[in-house]
């Protein structure tokens, strides 16, 4: 390695191929597990997509949205909403917050690209995407304008998370805010996608905007609780006094957004049932095929049980952490499912009484679809394990060195660097001079 | 100015005793116009007159947007369920096994003395404001601006399915020969454009359950299905607010063959005028 490399790596924290060699056998095989998911999905999804995906995958004409859509919406919410919980501190300045950061930057970054992953074995064309998202736009579609802003969003993160990495805080803090905006636009057309669909009672209405960007919130708070118990189980060295205070804070605000969350499910089910459009989905769920996806999953594993747990564990546990946000993202995974399939179970024709729309629709995923979804779940797995070993735990460097030139930001408790003949509060207010 | 003025305080009621039949006739008449103005939905208004377009839904427009405006009545009680049309439409258009354009629902009565069943057949309605027109991300699926058909672009379709789930008519499947989402274009790549007037399946209706036409026309039999006070005309899911061009009525009454054959009605009152 020249010297400019060397000086990047040190900088970035970037510690290469090298500190994946040093991973303990455990750690490769769970690794190499998740490599050869990732492996297997692509070649299963890319068998499907050469056999044809309407021999292989279980959508129909009336479902025609199955779990890779609600997989990606998994995805892409988790995304999002690690983008918001994160943003309160690197953008907004919520200093408790600013530790998370670079690990909450680039598992957003590295959840988009999963979900992107999932939508590429769901979309019969993709590769006309390209081509005609961009020369034959429809400004009036939300599936348009998602596609769009999605993309700027993963651009905006990209370059985030660049300045993260540099340390040039204004920049990084800039394009976060870009980034926040365009991401909270991407999202709430995403549930516009659903929103705004005709006969489509469970879905229409301005309800899947909002919920889905506080779920996000939800699922990002979950998130990062997740991805960094983890890192310290991997590494118990990333967590310091910032770090622990950090958890304390996102801690609070997870449950703040559950408990939002069970609000929000509260009052769906219960103007729903009260609606005869939607009342026969809301029964399957209570007491019907749906049944232990919702009290099991999207009420026990996704909201109940880590709120209890959250609370119990005082932000200062972090097994108990571990297991109720580990829990929890398997829950929400459940709770976008029932949120994508239910909305299309009740044919549109259910209404007019007619013999074919009166029972409900019914949809299993099949081993292709199963497959390709978990291609981009185990990439994400595969990538977080990999960024961890290979950016160090996400610290610049171990939390009681700090680097030649550089100081700990009494302001942000961040490792910032003096340009020469700088003095550290001209330092500290070059980093911190944004507005 | 001086107006005339009257104290309401102080009036006698006058009582229901002295209006006239006549009047009260007029009375309910004009509730039962205002009535079909603002009922909407479920049957089209009824109190207009010739050539302006409530035909589509609820929404009054000045005249139809399109010329021609092609348009399908559905006169529900001809259809015998016979499947002539849904043949005649997969062998015009070429549709897969696995797909369909359009189909013939079943709804079963019980305790009904004249029916046990009754058959409606579906397909795209063609809708003034189309749902998977503004849904589609690549405008892959467009209405035509010459006959207000809703066609597909193939070529542009990405396969998102998106339009497959913003139909309240459940009218698109994907096809996987076409690479797209296919839908009914009323026959217009296979019949319409080569010069013929009816789509498979009108023509392939024995019992004339089916009727295609120009609705601009006021000499087509669709103009005229449409445009009469005796018979009710509904279009399916009014409250989707889409102005759909599919219309339905049940259609078996003399009155439609009056209508069709160009004699006005004779009205018989109490006083035999």
């Amino acid at each position: 390695m020249n010297r400019s490399t060397i000086a990047i790596a040190k900088r970035w924290g970037y510690h290469g191929i090298d500190a994946l060699k040093k991973a303990s056998p455990g750690y490769f095989m769970i690794m190499g597990f998740f490599a050869l998911l990732t492996l297997i999905g692509a070649v299963v999804g890319v068998h499907g997509m050469i056999t044809g995906y309407h021999h292989v995958y279980n959508v129909s004409r009336e479902i025609s949205w199955g779990i890779l859509i609600s997989a990606y919406v998994f995805c892409v919410v988790t995304s999002t909403g690690l983008c918001i919980i994160s943003s309160i501190g690197h953008v907004f300045g919520g200093e408790a917050f600013m530790p998370i950061a670079k690990r909450a930057v680039f598992m957003s970054i590295i959840f988009i690209l999963g979900g992107f992953c999932i939508i590429f074995f769901d979309i019969e064309n993709p590769f006309r995407m390209a081509i005609y998202n961009v020369i034959s736009p429809n400004l009036s579609s939300n599936m348009w304008w998602m596609g769009t802003l999605y993309g700027a969003y993963l651009v905006f993160m990209i370059i985030e998370y660049y300045f993260l990495l540099e340390q040039n805080h204004s920049l990084s803090r800039l394009m976060g805010f870009f980034g926040l905006v365009v991401g909270i636009a991407a999202h709430s057309n995403l549930g516009a996608v659903f929103g705004m669909l005709h006969g489509r009672p469970f879905w229409y209405g301005p309800y899947l905007p909002i919920y889905f960007i506080f779920s996000a919130g939800m699922s990002g708070g979950c998130a990062i609780l997740f991805v960094t118990t983890l890192a310290w189980k991997i590494n118990p060295s990333i967590m310091n006094l910032r770090m622990e205070r950090a958890m304390k804070a996102v801690c609070q605000v997870t449950i703040f957004l559950i408990s939002t969350i069970i609000f929000f499910t509260i009052w769906k089910i219960v103007t729903g049932m009260v609606s005869h459009d939607k009342s026969l989905v809301i029964m399957s769920m209570i007491n019907g095929d749906y049944s232990v996806n919702f009290w099991v999953f999207d009420i026990f594993f996704g909201m109940v049980l880590p709120l209890f747990l959250l609370f119990l564990s005082r932000g200062t546990n972090y097994n108990m952490i571990l297991w109720a946000t580990g829990l929890m993202m398997i829950g929400i995974f459940f709770m976008r499912y029932d949120i994508v399939i239910p909305g299309q179970m009740v044919s549109v024709y259910h209404a007019l009484g007619v013999e074919e729309g009166l029972e409900i629709i019914k949809y299993k995923p099949s081993f292709h679809e199963i497959m390709a979804t978990l291609f981009g779940l185990s990439f994400i797995g595969f990538a977080y394990l990999a960024g961890e070993k290979m950016l160090n735990g996400h610290q610049l460097e171990k939390h009681e060195i700090v680097p030649e030139g550089g100081y700990i930001c009494p302001g942000c408790g961040a490792i910032h660097f003096m340009q020469e003949g700088e003095s550290e509060q001209d330092a500290m207010k070059r980093q911190h001079n944004i507005w | 100015m001086n107006f005339l003025k009257i104290d309401l305080e102080r009036l006698k009621n006058e009582g229901t005793s002295t209006v006239t039949s006549k009047e009260r006739r007029n009375f309910l008449k004009l509730g039962l116009a205002i009535t079909g103005v603002y009922a909407g939905g479920k049957i089209l208004s009824l109190s207009s007159t010739f050539g302006v377009a409530h035909a589509s839904g609820t929404d009054f427009v000045e005249k139809y947007p399109y010329n021609p405006h092609y348009s399908m009545v559905i006169r529900q009680s001809l259809c015998i369920d016979c499947e002539k049309c849904v043949d005649a439409c997969n062998k015009t258009n070429h549709v897969p096994k696995y797909g369909y354009r359009t189909r013939i629902l079943t709804r079963k009565y019980q305790g009904q003395l004249d029916k046990k069943v009754e058959f409606i057949p579906v397909l795209c309605n063609h809708c003034n404001d189309a749902p998977c027109v503004r849904a589609c991300p690549t405008k892959a699926t467009y209405k035509d601006a010459v006959t207000g058909i809703v066609r597909m672009n193939s070529k542009k379709c990405i396969g998102c399915k998106t339009c497959m789930l913003a139909c309240p008519y459940d009218a698109r499947y994907f096809s996987a020969e076409r690479h797209a989402v296919d839908k009914c274009d009323f026959c217009w790549e296979e019949r319409l454009s080569k010069g013929e007037t009816q789509t498979g399946c009108s023509s392939a209706c024995p019992t004339g359950a089916r009727t295609f036409g120009n609705l601009t026309d006021p000499n087509n039999i669709v103009f005229k299905l449409v445009h009469q006070l005796e018979e009710s005309v509904w279009v399916l899911r009014p409250e989707d607010g889409t102005k759909p061009n599919i219309f339905y009525m049940k259609g078996n009454m003399l009155s439609v063959d009056n209508i069709l054959k160009g004699q006005k009605f004779i009205y018989s009152g109490p006083s035999g005028s």
